[in-house]
């Protein structure tokens, strides 16, 4: 079970809602992941509708919604957009994204750490979508955030886990949970995020732009599991020269 | 330095050589590039890659939907006024142009938005002839708040102005500017504006500059293409988008690509561009800036245009009007062009839908600005 804030998952896969072709592929995949927390934009939810195309499928289908501030470009923006949702989805979880480069969409430490501070105080479980900066994590980590969200490589890319030395040491100091963010672009790459012990992941394209988004939500939901069990198992170390699976020595034990 | 001042560093006889010589050899590298520059660009527009325009289209359709998922932005132009203080040879709105001449009042205005509104739309394309006295600043000043209180995103198509006119515009709920070179080539470019501010070439050519000082979060550009050698413009094109990413790395940008459509007094093609050449140019433009937004207006034929929506296209409008009050009171002849495409936008969106795309009304917070 992952805890977050004051609340358990069983599944370790969270998804988003941004790129599918139309509601019916989205619940579709989203359901087959098993996925119990699912991100979506504001931007996107059109409040003054009694029915958002987007919004009340989600919310009939009963997951953890996670609303985020995607098109944010500053901590105000940011903040107006966490109140908006929480106003009107009866939310207090928020992902934090604060991206004013709009060709690579980096995430902005300033802004966000600013943001963070302030979402914080009042009173809201902020999830940070932020590079993968131990440093930065930490800071988040100081203010108050429930979760951080280190990315594996620029979203949507589909890279994989570029930043991963930076990750292993996020997850090595954190002492809230670690999900990676953007990036993961196959089921391979997940299941290698957990391994190394991320708490959880969070794919979109990688499964909305899929040519069988529902398919890939199976192969990411086994993916996620395999590799928490492998990091619960424990891995071998890695090692340079070979290791002997019986060692000359084991005389002087017997 | 401005980018005019760049662009006079540009030999444009050299650079429409060099994209005539470009080879196959030329588009193969830049079809294998990971990493696109304008000299790939390049080689994407030349006619060596014409030969190349299923594997450009494969390539566009694959980096648009990584990048913008299979979302299509819906958006409509709203024309405020048809009032014009320049001489163009290919605008309906004309000065000389007999035409009934019309501003919307502020009733007027309500009367279209509340047409809009009920189609569905939250993104607004404001429009309005060149007349800065009429139709300036003041104008804009006082239409802005009544139809940000309806709409998310608000873009507007009028005259260059003054950064601190964009300014005061952003502080309004202003989010997005729409100015269009019509062509790059300033031989040209004379030959068509002969009265007018508007004939002030390097003004309109630094004008993206000011919007992005002052925070406008999306600037679009863009060519009428058939003014000229279509190719060397949108190379020209691209490479204005290059220095304004470059520069004004904040700001958001879109290209529209017109093809230049009939209307009242207008001018025929110089250089007729082809279906296969828009074509082109979309997944050229596409490969060249993955997320470059793309968007594509009435202009086009039905059939064409639902052919097109895959190839790199990120927003569309559907049932336009180009006149001021043409949603209230259609054909009253006070348009700017003729429209191909006259579905309506629930068809449009049902027609979108039937081919795997997702029509998005809404994608933008009212109160960023």
């Amino acid at each position: 079970m992952l805890t977050i804030a004051d609340h358990q998952f069983e599944s370790r896969l969270f998804t988003g809602t941004g790129k599918f072709s139309d509601t019916e592929t989205m619940l579709a995949a989203l359901s087959t992941s098993q996925s119990q927390l699912v991100t979506l934009a504001m931007k996107r939810i059109d409040l003054s509708k009694n029915f958002d195309d987007l919004l009340t499928p989600l919310q009939e289908m009963g997951v953890k919604l996670l609303p985020n501030t995607a098109g944010a470009r500053t901590a105000k923006e940011a903040i107006f957009a966490a109140e908006l949702a929480r106003e009107m989805l009866g939310t207090n979880w928020v992902k934090l994204e604060i991206h004013p480069d709009p060709k690579y969409l980096m995430p902005d430490a300033i802004e966000t750490l600013a943001a963070a501070s302030v979402l914080c105080e009042k009173g809201f479980t902020v999830l940070p979508y932020v590079h993968a900066d131990p440093v930065l994590c930490r800071r988040l980590e100081e203010v108050g955030c429930a979760a951080v969200m280190p990315l594996g490589s620029p979203i949507g890319s589909n890279q994989g886990l570029a930043t991963e030395p930076f990750l292993e040491i996020i997850i090595e100091q954190a002492n809230i949970p670690v999900v990676i963010d953007a990036g993961i672009g196959a089921p391979s790459q997940a299941c290698r995020a957990m391994e190394m012990g991320a708490d959880a992941v969070l794919v979109n394209t990688a499964i909305a732009s899929s040519a069988n988004p529902q398919h890939m939500a199976t192969c990411f939901k086994d993916a996620v599991n395999t590799g928490r069990m492998a990091y619960l198992a424990g891995l071998g170390s890695v090692t340079k020269h070979a290791e002997h699976t019986s060692p000359l020595t084991q005389f002087l034990e017997s | 330095m401005s980018f005019s001042d760049y662009f006079k560093q540009l030999d444009l006889d050299k650079l429409s050589m060099q994209l005539y010589s470009c080879t196959a050899n030329d588009v193969e590298r830049a079809l294998a590039a990971p990493q696109r520059d304008i000299d790939h660009l390049m080689a994407l527009l030349s006619p060596a890659a014409s030969a190349y325009l299923e594997q450009m289209a494969q390539q566009a359709y694959q980096i648009t939907r990584q990048r913008f998922g299979a979302n299509i932005g819906m958006y409509l132009p709203l024309y405020l006024s048809n009032l014009c203080a320049n001489e163009c040879d290919y605008c309906g709105f004309s000065m000389s142009n007999k035409l009934k001449r019309k501003t919307l009042s502020d009733d007027e205005l309500i009367a279209e938005i509340s047409i809009i509104k009920q189609r569905g739309f939250d993104s607004i394309l404001l429009v309005s002839g060149e007349h800065e006295t009429k139709v300036g600043i003041d104008y804009f000043s006082h239409v802005l708040p009544i139809v940000k209180q309806h709409f998310s995103y608000v873009a507007i198509e009028v005259q260059p102005l003054k950064t601190e006119e964009y300014q005061a515009l952003v502080a309004l709920g202003l989010d997005a500017v729409m100015v269009y070179q019509e062509t790059y080539q300033p031989i040209t470019y004379a030959k068509h504006h002969t009265r007018g501010k508007k004939q002030d070439f390097v003004y309109r050519l630094t004008t993206p500059e000011r919007v992005a000082s002052a925070g406008v979060d999306k600037i679009g550009l863009g060519v009428l293409l058939g003014l000229d050698d279509w190719r060397l413009d949108a190379l020209l094109m691209g490479y204005h988008l290059s220095y304004l990413e470059r520069r004004f790395w904040r700001s958001r940008y879109s290209i529209s690509l017109p093809r230049l459509r009939p209307c009242t007094g207008g001018v025929t093609p110089k250089v007729e561009l082809t279906d296969k050449g828009l074509v082109q140019m979309i997944c050229a433009f596409r490969l060249f800036n993955a997320q470059l937004e793309i968007s594509l207006s009435t202009r086009e034929e039905p059939s064409f245009r639902n052919n097109l929506l895959p190839l790199g296209v990120t927003n569309i409008s559907a049932g336009s009007s180009t006149e001021p009050g043409g949603y209230q009171n259609p054909n009253t002849q006070l348009d700017q062009f003729e429209i191909s495409d006259e579905r309506s936008a629930s068809e449009m969106a049902n027609t979108m839908r039937t081919i795997g795309l997702n029509p998005v009304w809404k994608d933008w917070e009212k109160a960023w600005c």
